[in-house]
């Protein structure tokens, strides 16, 4: 076709189209990764607690006078909650997922100092902390009342039972992944702690923790300078609720505050804010970018067209129809990009390494080249459609007339 | 003459209203872009307390798991257990020293009629307020004697003394923190570390606690930390137990002025580690640092990765920008070559024709830089609202005087970078070439 004359008019007048190529180029780097630094922000942010978060809330009841009683306040507390119309059912614990602080410590297989520990959160939780949370169990059985210990904040001791999730009996039993209910493991070195059950899924309260699927729930009442109550409700209750329950527990005591009233959905908000404001930053620069590379195109096109008013009007007279100088430009515009987009493609790699080796990001996904490709490409045609219809419309007269 | 080109690049501007347009939008937003990014970058990673950085020195000893670090490759733990930050405190080797931690306590003001509520407090030695240079409103710290006999005292920050007293004068009053009295015997004016440096194992880029009381009444009051604890060792069950740990929670920082003394302390940091080895403590080889402000800061990597990458996307922004701006100036001015070689050939020199460019690019540059500092603002208000959940955000969100400054030179060395060329390809046109086909 006509891509050996097209070319060789670039080659003649190269520093414009250059200047093009190079921005399609950077533009691809630049939006391939933002692209695949997007897509790992979505695939975290989908990952799922494990808990029924639509229909959960929780607060902080922090103590403040020397002769508060714990023991008959988280009693009492606890008995009122479960009896409230709409409450699914409520325990008294540490942490929730997502929430980033809780408790975390070293289980291993075999009792010793020598060996490191694989690092997996506690949540110390009763008999109703399985229905609270709204986790499966998927083997072996619940706690029963007679296994809730009640622990002062300073306690090392740990209760002989433990429930796990099926990713933290994976890490500790890599063989048996599925047989582990009945198998001990030590805590604190050489604390024995039987599996009594395995739930399906709960995370640890840091997003960001690679052992984030790793839990285990303990069951035991810890004490410190407060508690945290989870509350589950029926659907829909929730909000309702809140309010209701926060007056409550405020009248409930003079020797404590109730704080912190927070539903599972801000916790997720909150926790993912930053992977959120940094997926829409992205979009946001990719979107901006790609129409500044646009209006480039059409610039340096409209300019090319300007300037070869004359030239297009001899090909007209030549005999040349429209749609073959609409076609002389379009192909022209398609060189161009091919050889942005191949550089592009280079740097886009390069760019990745980089990033990959710096700030352990996860490298580019292979499909992640050609579909920018296809995208540079349509995003060139289209820009250049304007300016190219504009010079498909130069009468052949124009050749006659000078200047 | 140097006025007349002023004229000629204005009428020149005005002549191609929309092509002038975009190419000072494309230097705005570039600049905008990566002005907002580098702003942030530059608050997050500021020295927080220029003048005494380099002699305020953060401790780290090697107490950790002798079958792995701290932290990978072989970095010491971050903060000191209990047992080493008082051993060094009283050995009170450096000019100054200070050890603290975090917590939160409930206080119940004198007036009645205001609810009691929760107080981010921290629990330093007498030297904090000295060291870190805190600036008072009313009265002062407290002293050694009060840090040795566990007296009730406490310095309440500027919002607290607000809420509590009106924010009058209240030394020599008192608040009640969990149930007991203390006394106040200083009042903060607002202080703002950015980062805040003192304490990076707890965000960074929170903001100052609310109170502070001493740290031997802490430790008296059994009061655990809210900060960070790590443990590689089990502890026995209690509070003495704990305080006996391998556990570190604590952050132990001491003055010295000069490398001699750096030296010096070092080498009883060293010594200090050889003789808790008797005790059966310290299994890691001697592995203890000694970081000046500045250096801790990096070494924490306190500048967040995400704000990192996103910096070096906005460096690329502008780059795109710039090559738009070079094509748009390009196309300008070969669209004026008849101009041009009219010029040339009645006499004018290619220096003369590269100057008149250049201010016709260096206003261009300029504009686009003012545009590009409003597009900053716009830019971190941006963030502020994407962000605005956080409320250290609110912090990092400030533009000064060094950054307006910046943004325009940046402007107009993109402008000038990105004339160069277009402007030496216009002194290069021969005057006959154009004049010929006229």
């Amino acid at each position: 076709m006509e891509i050996g004359p097209i070319w060789r008019a670039l080659l003649r007048n190269k520093t414009a189209y250059v200047l093009i190529a190079l921005q399609i180029a950077v533009t691809m780097a630049i939006m391939v990764n933002s692209i695949s630094i997007i897509q790992e922000r979505s695939r975290l942010m989908a990952r799922p607690s494990g808990i029924d978060e639509d229909n959960i809330f929780y607060l902080s009841s922090l103590q403040f006078l020397p002769e508060f009683n714990f023991r008959a306040s988280v009693a009492e507390d606890l008995e009122s909650l479960r009896n409230l119309p709409g409450v699914v059912s409520a325990i008294s614990t540490n942490t929730v997922p997502l929430q980033g602080g809780g408790w975390s410590s070293g289980l291993q297989t075999e009792p010793g100092s020598d060996i490191e520990g694989t690092g997996t959160a506690m949540y110390f939780v009763d008999e109703h902390g399985i229905d609270t949370f709204g986790v499966r169990l998927i083997a072996g059985r619940n706690f029963s009342p007679t296994e809730i210990e009640w622990h002062e904040g300073t306690s090392s001791r740990w209760p002989a039972v433990g429930i796990v999730s099926r990713e933290t009996a994976a890490a500790l039993f890599p063989d048996t992944p599925n047989d582990v209910v009945g198998k001990t493991v030590y805590v604190n070195n050489d604390q024995a702690v039987r599996i009594i059950g395995v739930i399906e899924r709960m995370q640890a309260a840091w997003k960001s923790w690679d052992g984030v699927e790793r839990s285990m729930l303990v069951p035991m009442y810890r004490e410190g300078g407060g508690t945290r109550y989870v509350i589950r409700t029926e659907p829909g209750y929730r909000d309702e609720l809140m309010p209701q329950v926060e007056q409550m527990l405020a009248e409930n005591n003079d020797g404590r505050l109730i704080r912190d009233v927070t539903t599972m959905t801000e916790t997720r908000q909150r926790s993912y804010m930053e992977d959120s404001a940094m997926i829409k930053l992205l979009v946001f620069i990719v979107s901006l970018l790609t129409a500044i590379t646009a209006l480039g195109i059409v610039g340096l096109a409209s300019f090319s067209v300007a300037r070869r008013t004359r030239q297009i009007g001899t090909r007209r007279a030549l005999g040349a129809s429209r749609p073959a100088i609409l076609r002389y430009f379009m192909l022209e515009n398609f060189l161009v990009s091919s050889v942005g987009i191949i550089g592009g493609g280079i740097l886009a790699v390069a760019m990745n390494i980089w990033m990959v080796q710096t700030f352990d990001l996860t490298p580019i996904a292979w499909y992640m080249i050609p579909l920018a490709m296809i995208a540079l490409w349509i995003v060139g045609q289209a820009a250049v459609y304007g300016p190219a219809r504009r010079a498909s419309l130069v009468p052949p007269a124009v050749a006659t007339r000078s200047v | 003459m140097f006025r007349y080109y002023v004229k000629l690049a204005l009428l020149s501007i005005r002549k191609n209203p929309i092509l002038s347009a975009l190419m000072v939008a494309a230097i705005a937003i570039g600049i905008g872009a990566c002005m907002t990014i580098v702003n942030i970058d530059y608050v997050m990673g500021g020295n927080p307390i220029p003048h005494r950085s380099d002699v305020l020195y953060h401790v780290q000893l090697d107490s950790w798991d002798p079958i792995s670090p701290a932290r990978e490759p072989n970095e010491p733990p971050d903060q000191v257990t209990y047992l080493d930050g008082t051993a060094l405190l009283k050995a009170a080797k450096g000019r100054r020293q200070v050890l603290s931690y975090r917590a939160g306590r409930v206080l119940q003001p004198p007036d009645p009629d205001i609810r009691p509520f929760e107080v981010m407090a921290r629990t330093p030695t007498a030297d904090f307020f000295p060291m870190f240079d805190v600036p008072f409103l009313y009265g002062q710290g407290w002293d050694k004697a009060a840090d040795d006999n566990q007296e009730r005292v406490v310095v309440l920050g500027k919002e607290v003394n607000e809420q509590v007293f009106g924010g009058e004068n209240s030394v020599g009053r008192t608040i009640a923190l969990n149930g007991e009295t203390f006394r106040v015997t200083g009042v903060i004016d607002r202080w703002e570390p950015i980062p805040r440096f003192y304490d990076v194992s707890n965000n960074p880029f929170d903001e100052v606690e609310d109170l502070f009381f001493p740290f031997s009444v802490a430790i008296d009051n059994e009061l655990g930390n809210s900060g960070n604890t790590n443990c590689w060792k089990p502890s026995d069950g209690g509070w003495e137990a704990f305080l006996n740990s391998e556990c570190v929670w604590m952050q132990f920082w001491v003055e010295l002025h000069g490398e001699n003394e750096k030296q010096e302390y070092m080498a009883f940091l060293d010594a200090y580690v050889e003789s808790q080895r008797e005790l059966g403590r310290f299994p890691r080889p001697l592995n203890n640092r000694l970081y000046d402000v500045t250096e801790w800061m990096e070494n924490q990597e306190v500048v967040a990765d995400d704000v990192q990458v996103l910096l070096g996307l906005a460096v690329l922004f502008l780059i795109v920008c710039l090559l738009n701006t070079i094509g748009l100036l390009l196309a300008k001015i070969m669209r004026r070559s008849g101009d041009i070689s009219l010029r040339r050939a009645l006499g004018a020199s290619r220096s003369t024709v590269f100057l008149q460019y250049i201010v016709e690019a260096g206003l261009i540059g300029l504009t686009g830089g003012v545009f590009g500092v409003a597009l900053t603002w716009l830019g971190l208000k941006g963030i502020e609202v994407l962000y605005g959940q956080f409320d250290f955000i609110g912090n990092l969100v400030r533009m000064d005087w060094l950054m307006i400054l910046t943004a325009v030179i940046l402007a107009i060395i993109s402008a000038l970078g990105a004339a160069l060329y277009p402007t030496w390809r216009a002194c290069r046109i021969h005057p006959a070439s154009q004049l010929k086909s006229l």
